[in-house]
């Protein structure tokens, strides 16, 4: 058998992040690959506005914070096509900095996302920030969705725990917003994934 | 014969770096691999890559040059079975040859380079290489304990074809004096923190032009299917 190679390892982010991976939302002379919105106007399906903070384990939010999202649409596809710099019709991916918004929330446009595989609506969070030496993996479920009892890896979780996982709705200007807070630490602390195991 | 130890990242709690205490989760995180096997990740045209944007020497310019010097990065990012991953997006971003970001909330007190924005990308070539020509950027100060100083270093993002492909880190020169004294660079395992160093490359200087550095990049998993 071929000698496996070793990983490279992973280093945090840093505090500094932010001119070069989301230069257009913090204001750089430079470009951004994705922004908060990952859907356009001409983009099928229901919109919805995902928010929340993410909270240290002082119960502080985290201003330095990055979080990338990756879903599928709402036929539960992923986009499979590159994505280019005019990004147009469905994008599925988006990422945000927390050091723009009042009270350090991401705002993120989307459209919900259909089932894929046999699991219930979900997006995939990639979390990064100073402080944390290795990316963070977790999901943002619906409180409004019942094939959540059935969804294998939400069943996979402790059942005390998976409340940590389900965003919760409100409904204001007859657009669906879902508040999907991140804890590091603590009672709520939120369920991050191994994915490699 | 030794076996060959995997486990090459850092621990999210390592106190010798004080601002993982609270924000490192402190319950297990939980196995879900054979639930994402057929997830993949996004994929980027090259109009997301600006012309320059593969040399920072020349994609922040004013009214000059950037001072410092100027070096040529290569690399090759393949996935653990030497797979190259081609098309794959790579991200840098660094400090000016005086350790200065020009990020906002940057304090230091070094110089801006009105020239230097310190910002790149790129997507691998049908080898899975990548190439950027940059300034070799300066050491700086940071608050975690008194008189601490970063190595030089230059981080990168890379967004590859599965989904546990995905990678932030840091990239450092060698024979850095401070390594022994920087805790981000320490919490790696001893035996992997040479796969974050990149080799000089004499071979691949350009003559009176850059010194030349190989960093290769080797993402998680096997991309058993390849995709162009
Ligand atoms: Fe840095």
């Amino acid at each position: 058998m071929m000698e496996k190679l070793r990983e490279t390892p992973s280093q945090t982010v840093g505090p500094f992040f932010a001119y070069g991976l989301t230069a257009v939302q913090y204001g750089y002379d430079y470009t951004s690959i994705a922004d908060d919105q990952l859907i356009d106007l001409v983009t099928v399906g229901n919109r919805i506005i995902i928010t929340g903070c993410v909270y240290d384990g002082q119960g502080n939010v985290i201003p330095d914070a990055m979080i990338e999202l990756w879903q599928v649409d709402g036929s539960g596809k992923y986009r499979t096509a590159p994505l280019e710099k005019d990004r147009e019709n469905f994008v599925g991916f988006g990422r945000l900095g927390t050091g723009t918004q009042p009270g350090s929330q991401f705002r993120f446009t989307t459209v919900k996302p259909g089932a894929f595989n046999g699991q219930a609506p979900h997006i995939n969070v990639i979390l990064f920030m100073r402080g944390s030496l290795l990316h963070l993996y977790t999901r943002i479920y619906f409180d409004d969705e019942g094939s959540n009892a059935k969804d294998p890896l939400l069943t996979s979780v402790p059942h005390e725990r998976r409340n940590t996982l389900i965003a919760k709705s409100s409904s204001s200007k007859g657009i669906t917003e879902y508040r999907f807070d991140i804890h590091m630490q603590g009672d709520k602390e939120t369920v991050f994934f191994d994915v490699k195991h | 014969m030794e076996k060959t130890d995997y486990n090459v990242h850092p621990p999210y709690l390592y106190e010798g770096y004080k601002s993982t205490i609270f924000r490192s989760p402190t319950k297990p995180l939980v196995p879900v691999a054979s639930m994402l096997k057929d997830i993949t990740m996004p994929a980027f045209g090259q109009s997301v890559v600006r012309q320059w944007d593969n040399d920072l020497t020349k994609n922040g310019r004013r009214n000059g040059e950037p001072i410092g010097e100027r070096i040529k990065m290569s690399g090759l990012v393949t996935d653990e079975f030497n797979h190259p991953l081609r098309n794959v997006l790579v991200e840098v971003w660094q400090a000016n040859s005086a350790g200065r970001y020009i990020h906002k909330a940057e304090i230091h007190d070094a110089p801006i380079d009105p020239n230097f924005l310190g910002a790149g990308r790129m997507l691998t070539d049908s080898e899975g290489r990548y190439t950027f020509y940059t300034i070799k950027p300066g050491a700086y100060p940071w608050g975690n304990h008194y008189n601490a100083w970063r190595p030089n270093h230059i981080h990168f993002s890379v967004i590859g074809r599965q989904f546990e492909q995905r990678l932030v880190t840091q990239m450092y020169f060698p024979g850095d004096p401070l390594f022994e004294f920087d805790p981000i660079f320490q919490s790696v395992p001893k035996h992997a923190r040479e796969l974050l160093i990149a080799k000089f490359r004499m071979d691949w200087t350009e003559p009176e032009f850059a010194l030349a550095y190989e960093f290769n990049i080797v993402m998680s998993g096997s991309n058993k299917t390849p995709f162009e």
